[in-house]
């Protein structure tokens, strides 16, 4: 009982950018210094001691960047769904802030999953970009992301920006399965996940180790820029209120200033 | 209000405003001509491909006509009015969209021997590509109807709503599609056909009520 009273509260405190702010400055720094120890580690193991694999040699290497951005972008999707139904549900103002944080950052992700694609593929497929159903459905995911960028950018009334592109985040979200799984039948060259949640991976553990750590290292890093991004958002938009402008003009240098 | 009379409102809008109908309609055709004209003269790749530009194309002129399917009501008033007194919104956005079907999906599959005819497809493949038209087109109209709801507030919103709801429409085409080529080598395309009715149904689960919602911001109730 007293748990799910914590609970409550602290669904409630989340709901204010200010205690949000408040508490989210021991996350950055957690977040930051997991991602640097997790994706330094990763990138030297994957990098340099890894083996090499036996049938594409060294180049199989881009995989230690190439997964880790793949999945992180879909996941940031996902998490602008829920932060979508959370603002339509709650009306909560610190889940707009979230999805116009993830806009970008998953911009990016996607960006690098799809370059790192087009590298890794041009020794191994002998191309630089096939219209195979991984490579589309991450393509449609990086459309998904820009349309609902410019929808916000579309839209002036801060209010109704908010809504509409929580809506359109959540029928993207309920979409992604059915465009990812649709175009994966329709024409598939890419391998299939090596890893699963499921199934024992196909590769030996000196190679999926450090992936692993990669994968790890990414989302920390995902949680330090998205929450970095947010804070930022938060003092902009917070900017005209007194705590703002007591947290970034302290209170003696007022009384200084007289 | 009462579901006839909204039905029997928009089904007259509809009839009058015969441009808003005709001209997507035209639209279509012109884009054949287009793909017949710009494609190599042999007949086989003519077949090969026109599957995907059937679809390709009922995609375009979909979206095109969902343009204009929210955006005189909105500027007019009529909207307004409508999600403000109607029992139940949900219901009189659902006719809108039924509408807007019976005006694009359901007139491309009566018009389908002849779009299949001047694709160069097989005449075998016409009974099987208009039932496809007929379990792929519902899903355009309900996925399109919410990014023409979250539009309808811009002047210019066409750009921004191909942006948002093409990428929605992709798995009718793909499935469209490989239907369309399969039905042309002889192979069974009911598996795909159920796909495409399977999206439908999807789309009417989220579509009308993302499209109540979406109407809901553009006019800031």
């Amino acid at each position: 009982m007293a748990l799910k009273q914590t609970l409550k509260e602290l669904w409630h405190k989340l709901g204010s950018p200010r205690w949000f702010y408040q508490i989210s400055g021991p996350w950055v720094t957690g977040f930051g210094v997991l991602a640097v120890l997790l994706l330094g580690v990763g990138i030297i193991w994957g990098l340099a001691f890894a083996p090499p694999d036996y049938q594409q040699g060294n180049s199989f290497r881009i995989m230690y960047v190439h997964v880790p951005a793949a999945m992180v972008a879909q996941s940031v999707y996902i998490s602008m769904g829920i932060a979508g139904l959370v603002l339509f549900v709650w009306r909560m103002k610190v889940a707009d802030i979230a999805i116009a944080a993830c806009l970008p950052f998953g911009i990016m992700l996607t960006s690098l999953a799809l370059f790192s694609g087009g590298v890794w593929g041009r020794p191994t497929w002998g191309t630089w970009w096939e219209w195979d159903g991984r490579t589309v459905s991450t393509l449609v995911l990086l459309f998904l992301y820009i349309g609902i960028f410019a929808l916000r950018e579309a839209i002036l009334d801060s209010q109704m920006r908010a809504r509409a592109s929580a809506l359109v985040a959540m029928v993207g979200t309920i979409n992604i399965p059915i465009i990812k799984y649709s175009v994966e039948w329709w024409n598939t060259l890419h391998q299939p996940a090596s890893i699963t949640l499921t199934a024992k991976p196909t590769m030996p553990a000196e190679m999926w180790l450090p992936l692993l750590v990669m994968v790890l290292g990414m989302y920390c890093f995902a949680g330090h820029n998205i929450i970095t991004r947010m804070r930022l958002e938060i003092l902009r938009r917070e900017s005209g209120t007194r705590w703002v402008r007591d947290l970034v003009l302290p209170e003696s240098t007022l009384k200084g200033s007289g | 209000m009462n579901i006839t009379v909204l039905f029997l409102r928009e089904w007259r809008v509809l009839i009058r405003n015969r441009a808003a109908m005709i001209n997507p309609i035209v639209f279509m055709f012109l884009a054949v001509m287009l793909f017949a004209v710009g494609s190599p003269l042999q007949d086989n790749t003519r077949a090969l491909y026109g599957g995907a530009v059937l679809w390709l194309i009922v995609l375009l002129t979909n979206m095109l006509s969902l343009d204009s399917l929210f955006r005189r009501d909105f500027d007019n008033g009529t909207l307004e009015q409508m999600m403000v007194t109607a029992d139940v919104p949900l219901l009189a956005v659902l006719v809108k969209i039924i509408v807007q079907w019976l005006g694009t999906g359901f007139l491309m599959v009566l018009l389908s021997p002849l779009l299949c005819l001047f694709l160069g497809l097989p005449g075998t493949a016409i009974a099987k590509t208009a039932l496809l038209l007929l379990a792929g087109t519902p899903a355009l109209s309900l996925l399109g109807a919410v990014g023409a709801a979250m539009t309808v507030g811009f002047a210019r919103g066409g750009v921004l709503l191909g942006l948002l709801v093409l990428p929605l429409f992709l798995p009718v085409l793909v499935f469209g599609a490989s239907a369309v080529s399969s039905e042309v080598a002889g192979i069974s395309a009911n598996a795909q056909l159920y796909w495409l009715a399977f999206m439908s149904m999807v789309a009417l689960l989220i579509g009308p009520f993302a499209t109540t919602a979406g109407l809901k911001i553009s006019l800031q109730l």
